[in-house]
């Protein structure tokens, strides 16, 4: 079955996605590695750049470039979700409905509130074509290229559930 | 002048996947049969295809850029080609561009061009020839955090080394980003165990160690490890590994060293030639 979400969602919306399922995912998603998710939890939700609740996350470190226009993403494909476990549990009770990433997660924090999108590793320069632009970059400064925050709108972002919001899983 | 070549043998490496690896994974699309497993390997092949066509970085993660030259005591270039290695690597990162990977491991500041205390990395060999020869070989971070190191018994030999290999691929499951490429070092300690196993990832998909008994350990391990069903990015397929490569050197009595050195499916590599007269040939 293929669907088409737009962000935010919503916990309704979630629930009915099922491991396997594609979904096109248009809208607006939020790039965080290791030292991003350290960062949101060191502050209170207030005092973040964004508001965490109903977005997607997006386990990535783009390939960006710097034009008179701004910044353009050249290639953003996922880097591997499980690095960011063992934020997962406190990560996930912010709002956030979902993750996408790649190579899968623990199941269990997901469990009734959210689901993990994976797209492709390495499939970096066709992820970049569902990137339409660049909304905003935060903490770059302190953080780099890699794990700084890129706000990012896509549009029909090709994704499979993986792990949905009932503890089914796609990972061997 | 030397500069230039390295940038364009770096933007060669991290925007044209070599063409073995491409067949390998074409063969690997039609062998299955999951709708997941096929959804990923075609975007695996339309993102190799995108990179070609448009000159960009097939994946974002364009790694630690490593080098293995060998170099040529009578070459004129001799003396320049480190500094110009260098240079190369920080003119790339915004020309190609490449993603800046290289962070303070103490500050966990991006140095911002590639470059930092260590790196690019660059293996160094000395031959008696008046060439040089460099092959890139930017090492993407998902793939290496899956590489390991096993100092067995010599009791535990060969089948020791096998059991090894299998366990790692099956722990690191979907994170490597396969189907992945295994470079496998036997013998010569700790340290060069894990550098043989690095410089075998150099070697074509598909082309066997010339021993006749290596060749066929590379071949069951292939199998072993397909066996496991682990598949494109670890949902589900006939396809976990598109190759094994093992190299081996001499052992100390005591020891049965095994570097494993795991490779994404997005295997990248570049080789460049410089003659005496500066003429300088490039291929994957």
């Amino acid at each position: 079955m293929a669907v088409r979400l737009r962000t935010p969602l919503s916990g309704e919306g979630v629930i009915k996605l099922k491991a396997g399922d594609i979904v096109h995912l248009s809208g607006t998603i939020y790039t965080a590695r290791d030292s991003a998710h350290g960062k949101i939890l060191s502050l209170s939700p207030e005092e973040l750049p964004f508001n965490p609740r109903g977005t997607v996350i997006y386990h990535c470190g783009p390939v960006v470039r710097k034009t008179p226009r701004g910044w353009e993403v050249v290639s953003a494909g996922p880097t591997t979700s499980a690095r960011m476990n063992r934020y997962l549990g406190e990560i996930l009770p912010l709002g956030i409905r979902g993750i996408i990433g790649k190579g899968g997660m623990d199941s269990e924090p997901f469990k009734g509130r959210a689901v993990y999108f994976a797209f492709t590793g390495g499939a970096g320069s066709l992820a970049a074509e569902s990137i339409k632009r660049v909304r905003a970059v935060h903490w770059l400064d302190e953080l780099g290229i890699p794990e700084a925050i890129w706000v990012l709108e896509v549009e029909d972002f090709p994704l499979v559930v993986a792990i949905d919001a009932h503890g089914s899983s796609l990972y061997r | 002048m030397l500069v230039d070549v390295l940038v364009d043998a770096i933007r060669l490496a991290v925007t044209a996947i070599p063409e073995d690896t491409v067949e390998a994974l074409q063969r690997a699309h039609e062998a299955e049969e999951s709708e997941i497993a096929r959804f990923n390997l075609q975007n695996i092949l339309k993102a190799i295809e995108i990179g070609r066509e448009r000159s960009i970085p097939v994946c974002q993660d364009t790694g630690t850029l490593t080098f293995f030259v060998r170099a040529g005591v009578d070459s004129p270039f001799l003396t320049e080609i480190e500094g110009a290695i260098i240079e190369a690597v920080r003119k790339a990162t915004p020309e190609v561009p490449l993603r800046p990977n290289s962070v303070d491991p103490l500050t966990g500041k991006n140095s911002g061009d590639n470059t930092g205390n260590g790196v690019p990395i660059i293996h160094w060999e000395l031959t008696e020839e008046n060439k040089i020869e460099v092959a890139v070989f930017p090492k993407g971070g998902g793939s290496e955090n899956c590489s390991a190191l096993a100092m067995l018994t010599p009791g535990e030999g060969w089948e020791g080394i096998k059991r090894f290999v299998v366990e790692k691929v099956k722990a690191c499951g979907g994170k490597p980003c396969p189907p992945v490429i295994l470079g496998v070092g036997v013998g010569g300690g700790a340290d060069y165990s894990l550098e043989l196993a690095k410089r075998a990832l150099l070697r074509k998909v598909g082309e066997r160690n010339a021993n006749k008994r290596i060749a066929r350990i590379e071949e069951e391990l292939l199998e072993v490890v397909n066996s496991l069903g682990i598949g494109p990015m670890g949902m589900g397929g006939v396809t976990t590994a598109l190759d094994v490569k093992i190299e081996v050197a001499h052992r100390h009595p005591a020891s049965f060293p095994v570097g494993l050195i795991v490779q994404c499916w997005a295997n990248r590599r570049a080789f460049l030639r410089i003659s005496p007269d500066g003429r300088v040939d490039m291929w994957r």
